[in-house]
This record gives C-alpha cells, sequence and structure tokens, in this order.
C-alpha cells in the first residue's frame, strides 16, 4: 500500500487515489492535420520509463482533485508531488541508472 | 417563506418517506451496546451541495447564510446547528435539521441559492442523497478502526473535525462532533452495507472481555 501525500488532504492510502497515466502529453496544436498513426500516438502511445516518471492522479475518494506525482516506478519512491499545469520539476537523480540491466537485456 | 402547517407532512407524505436504513432500524437498536457503543440513523437531515470559490465575493455570501466555510481539509465551518463540511477548495456540504428544508418551512437551500445568485458555482439540493448514522459512546473509535486507515486517535483527530474517507471500503464523510461521537455520512445506496458492517464491527463489544 503506497501512502500517498495529496496537496489537499494529507497523507491518504493509495487506494483513496485514481490513477490518471503519464503527465504532461500535450495535445496537438492541430488534431485535424494528424494523419492517423500521429493521432494514435497522442491518443494511445505512453512512455514504458523505468525510473522516475511523471503521472497524474485523483483523488477520488477525497478532494476530487488532481494532481501530478513524480514517482520511481522501480522502488514506488514518491519524488515529488505538484500542481497540474507547472513543469515537471527536476528530480534526484533516479535509480535506474544505478540498476544494472539483467543480463543479456541489452543487444 | 415560513410554512409552519408544513412540518405536519406536506399532505401525508412526510410519514410515508423511508430513510435508506429504516429497514435496519430493528436491527440497530438490538446491536447497540449501551454504554459501550450505540449506532443510530439520523434521517432525512437537509443538505446541499455548494460548489463555491471561498475566496470570492459570492464565495463570502454564502459565507454568510451557511454560517462561515471552512478553509482546508478537515475543518468543519456553520452555526446554529448548521455543519459545512469541506469535500475540497471549492466544494463542501451543508448539513442542517430536517426542518431547515425549505419544503418543511425552513429556507436554508432557497437562501443558499438567493446567496450565490447569478455568480458561477451552484447549490444543490442533496438532502435525498447521503444518510447520516451516529455512533457514539467509548469503544467507537475502536468500531471505525476496523475499517479506516485514517489516524483517529485524539491526538490528530479532534472533535470538530471532518474528512471524506473510506470506512469499510464505502467513501464516507467522517464528522467528529464530540469525544467518542461520531457521524458517517454514505452514500443512500451505501447505507444498507454500511450499517450492517458497523453492526458486524460493533458485535464483540456485547460480549463479556476475554481476559
Amino acid at each position: 500500500m503506497l501512502l500517498i501525500s495529496c496537496p489537499n488532504c494529507g497523507s491518504r492510502d493509495e487506494t483513496e487515489f485514481h490513477y490518471g497515466g503519464q503527465a504532461h502529453v500535450p495535445y496537438p496544436e492541430n488534431p485535424t492535420e494528424l494523419n492517423d498513426r500521429e493521432w494514435a500516438e497522442y491518443l494511445f502511445y505512453r512512455d514504458n520509463t523505468k525510473g522516475a516518471f511523471a503521472e497524474r492522479w485523483l483523488h477520488s475518494t477525497g478532494c476530487r482533485q488532481w494532481f501530478n506525482m513524480l514517482r520511481d516506478t522501480v522502488t514506488y519512491d514518491i519524488q515529488a508531488v505538484y500542481p497540474m499545469g507547472t513543469p515537471r520539476p527536476a528530480g534526484p537523480s533516479t535509480s535506474a541508472t544505478s540498476i544494472t540491466a539483467p543480463e543479456g537485456a541489452i543487444k | 417563506m415560513a410554512n409552519t402547517a408544513a412540518l405536519d407532512g406536506i399532505n401525508g407524505l412526510r410519514d410515508i418517506r423511508r430513510s435508506p436504513a429504516s429497514h435496519l432500524a430493528a436491527a440497530l437498536e438490538a446491536g447497540s451496546v449501551q454504554g459501550t457503543v450505540v449506532l443510530q440513523e439520523g434521517p432525512f437531515q437537509t443538505m446541499a451541495a455548494v460548489r463555491v470559490e471561498p475566496r470570492s465575493e459570492e464565495g463570502s455570501r454564502i459565507a454568510s447564510v451557511a454560517g462561515g466555510l471552512p478553509a482546508r481539509s478537515g475543518e468543519v465551518g456553520g452555526a446554529d446547528g448548521t455543519s459545512v463540511l469541506w469535500l475540497g477548495p471549492s466544494e463542501f456540504l451543508v448539513v442542517a435539521p430536517e426542518e431547515a428544508h425549505d419544503s418543511l418551512g425552513g429556507d436554508l437551500i432557497g437562501s443558499l441559492v438567493a446567496a450565490l445568485g447569478e455568480a458561477p458555482g451552484q447549490v444543490v439540493d442533496l438532502s435525498a442523497n447521503r444518510t447520516t448514522f451516529e455512533l457514539t459512546g467509548p469503544r467507537a473509535r475502536a468500531v471505525l478502526e476496523k475499517g479506516c486507515a485514517l489516524d483517529l486517535h485524539p491526538r490528530s483527530f479532534t472533535p470538530g473535525t471532518a474528512l471524506s474517507t473510506e470506512v469499510g471500503n464505502i467513501p464516507v464523510v467522517l464528522q467528529k462532533t464530540a469525544e467518542d461521537s461520531f457521524r458517517l455520512f454514505p452514500r443512500a445506496s451505501f447505507a444498507d452495507f454500511l450499517g450492517r458492517w458497523l453492526l458486524d464491527a460493533m458485535r464483540e463489544f456485547a460480549s463479556p472481555e476475554v481476559p
């Protein structure tokens, strides 16, 4: 169980929150000019980061407000909680760099 | 706006109204342990959801009608039997006794609507949305702690605060009205489950303590 610090309500259980996927995915400036592949990439293609990952969360059973969170997908360490619309903070060095890939994973 | 005749029942409709946990009334009484933990339903409270920016002019007009808006999570505003619970930075739940409803001679909803006026925001009569469970007694906290992850110890959860959270996996607003006295506001469709869940959690206190 993660303890997530909601900016409004303080530390609450993970079960009170709803995951909103990757943060900072901009809406295309001219959606009508996209071809099918670009549109599909905007809609469905997301990073699969190993390490610090910026994502959106909703405190659905609390204040019902969205916020952004910088979370390490390896260690689950929550590095920053920041409001929607603000740029991603420069987090500490990610643990991904220190974790060596299993042998044969990189070809 | 006062209509004293309405209190006798609007054409008898008040008498046939059923609260969401009324079918549990006998079970709640049987399951309560006097002097230890007592569960009751306090039905038909007047509730209004208010969405307004609290720092704006319309926010201060609403605050003067409701008796003050809470500024942050946990705080409870209101005065004279009216509680204003914090649901979000610009979202509040006004809870008042049944008689405050416009259909029963009160003027709470109407005056909130009038205070908002044409300004951005909304006031919605949600009196039928939630019911109220009143859990009192020295073991009330022990009952809640079986299904609530919040720190309910008096050092952090003090009388006169309210938090929206989950109790028994049900989203509720949990208000602490006094030492050993809690009010839970579940939505109507969850009232049956939460009532039975609380009864089950209370059952051990009916038995003598095992040394």
